[in-house]
């Protein structure tokens, strides 16, 4: 059976009785069982539960028809977790040995707020080890590969939920975005990806990695499924105190986005730099002004998060010590260990001043950028990695390198905005390309309304992988 | 700025309490000295007229009322996750040795 590939089709096809849950969820799981191995997507499958959720699935839809709609917005919808996401009594790694064995006695309030809208959990997804990493190749069960072509990493730190979709083993993946990881592995496996604003979506039960950084994304295959899930997951829950029910802006009829000149820069790869500035031509060419803008401190971002993110990496981890779970701080890999020893340093007596401070001076200067490009733009068009996917192992021997793969996405993070990563087609490699746009704090409306733009000008469909 | 040698390294491992060996003292050393290098464009930008941010969300003293919910973490749920455990306490190490006392 061909399974959908989008959450539109998905209904349709439960309420119109041609698919039932629980052939759709034996689908899925045939597959998961073919291909997990080769792609390395999910440390946990949650066969029972998935099958249990599939069959009250087709009992609700039997008892309550087209309603079951009003009532379970994402009825039927075939999700994974991150396993950064707490699940109640179901294993959470944080892809680490520290926490290999770890059976959380509660769920974050995403994954409460998703299953009460009716989703089918399929398992819990492969990622860098603590969110740390650009690749995927930093977990401790090793590297999820791209679907797209088996010798790339499909991006990080979100890889096995990018993957997930890329390989059709789910309709929908979540993932946390601290300095790029949704965006990034969205473009490297043709996906849809949303970096929410900082504080619309509850951190409550996600396991915290830069916490004035965190934001908690979705992946989808069109925008339509982002904003649906988006849609369920948002707003206050009063446990995560820098959560806000957001004053979202509706977006304007015409609309203005700015093309910051320091995105393209020398190094950045010619192929990637002319797919963005095309797709602003599109933009154009659908009536959408395009303005000529200038984000000064650029430069400076991946500096200021490489000293703001390991400090609060550092603290956030001293609550692994093996005495109230999981394993003892000998099980942390290289790095955790590397991210949490720059941080004590850059807090330390004697750099305190000319790290730490100093960075959070320059965010400032980063967030007067973006306030000034705003009240001449209303979105901001940009490249998501400066490269196309890159080979495993390419830049595993030199942490800098990859560090250097979020240059472009870090800012989003430090401002506290929302950026959605759009997917733009392959290169002449076969390998998938993809840009962002971002906009002010709460501007999600906007994005969405340019992302279906997007779509509706490239005819754009959904694709997954021939594996 | 500073290189980070191995006397650096060894007391930034022993505050963030994470036991290293000798090699990989050096090899986190090394990559740790070129990771502070690049950091260390930063002083670049002129701040001596600019405010710390700290967080982007606006919110300031945010608090919940002092109410006893019902969902509350069960003890037994709170001591599930290690199993060096007694009569409802987690156990660590000892501090003081008897002959402290």
């Amino acid at each position: 059976m061909d399974i959908p590939l989008t959450i539109r089709e998905t209904q349709e096809g439960l309420l119109n009785g041609e698919l039932s849950a629980v052939r759709l969820v034996k689908e899925y799981l045939d597959r998961i069982d073919k291909y997990n191995r080769i792609l390395n997507v999910y440390l946990t499958i949650t066969r029972d539960k998935a099958l249990e959720d599939a069959e009250r699935v087709d009992r609700v839809i039997s008892d309550l028809g087209k309603d079951a709609l009003s009532a379970y917005p994402l009825i039927g919808v075939a999700v994974n977790y991150k396993d950064l996401y707490l699940t109640k009594n179901i294993r959470t790694t944080a892809a680490s040995r520290v926490l290999e064995n770890y059976i959380p006695p509660y769920s974050a309030t995403v994954v409460e707020r998703l299953e009460r809208a009716g989703v089918i959990c399929l398992g819990k997804t492969n990622h860098d080890a603590w969110a740390h990493g650009s690749s995927g190749e930093n977990s401790d069960f090793g590297p999820t590969v791209n679907p797209w072509n088996k010798s790339y990493v499909p991006g990080g730190s979100s890889s096995g939920p990018a993957a997930s979709l890329a390989a059709n083993l789910a309709l929908v993946s979540t993932g946390t975005d601290t300095g790029s990881s949704v965006r990034l592995p969205a473009s490297f496996c043709n996906l849809f990806g949303l970096k929410p604003t900082y504080g619309a979506v509850s951190r409550y039960g996600v396991i915290a990695m830069a916490s004035s950084l965190d934001t908690i994304g979705n992946f989808g295959r069109c925008t339509e499924d982002i904003e649906k899930v988006f849609d369920v997951i948002k707003g206050e829950d009063g446990k995560d105190s820098t959560a806000i029910n957001g004053k979202w802006s509706e977006p304007k009829e015409r609309l203005k986005i700015g093309i910051p000149k320091e995105y393209f820069i020398k190094g950045i790869d010619r192929g990637v730099e002319n797919m963005v500035l095309e797709a602003a031509k599109t933009f154009e060419k659908e009536g959408v002004e395009l303005v000529n803008i200038s984000l000064p401190h650029t430069e400076y971002a991946i500096d200021v998060y490489y000293i703001v993110m390991p400090a609060e990496v550092s603290s956030n981890l001293g609550r692994y010590d093996g005495i109230r779970y999981g394993n003892d701080r000998l099980s942390f890999g290289d790095e955790a260990k590397r991210r949490i020893m720059l941080g004590t340093y850059v807090l330390s007596s004697g750099y305190y001043d000319a790290y730490y401070l100093k960075a959070m001076k320059v965010r400032s200067k980063l967030i007067e950028d973006f306030n000034e490009a705003f009240k001449k733009v209303d979105a901001i068009i940009a490249p998501v990695s400066p490269t196309p996917p890159f080979k495993l192992g390419e830049k595993t021997s030199d942490p800098l390198q990859m560090y250097l793969a979020d240059i472009f996405t870090v800012s989003a993070n430090l401002a506290g905005i929302p950026g959605l990563a759009i997917p733009s087609g392959f290169n002449k490699d076969g390998l998938p390309l993809g840009f962002q746009l971002m906009g002010p704090r709460f501007s999600e409306r906007t994005l969405f309304k340019l992302g279906k733009v997007f779509e509706t000008a490239t005819n754009y469909k959904p694709k997954t992988a021939e594996l | 700025m500073t290189k980070l040698n191995s006397d650096i390294v060894a007391h930034v491992a022993k505050l963030a309490k994470l036991t290293l060996t000798g090699k990989e003292i050096e090899k986190f050393g090394g990559q740790l000295s070129k990771v502070v290098a690049h950091i260390s464009k930063l002083n670049e930008v002129d701040t001596s007229d600019t405010d710390p941010t700290s967080q982007t969300g606006g919110l300031a003293d945010v608090s919940a009322k002092d109410e006893i919910h019902g969902d509350m973490l069960p003890q037994a749920d709170a001591l599930s996750g290690s199993k060096k455990t007694i009569n409802g306490y987690f156990t660590v190490a000892a501090i003081f040795q008897a002959k402290d006392v």
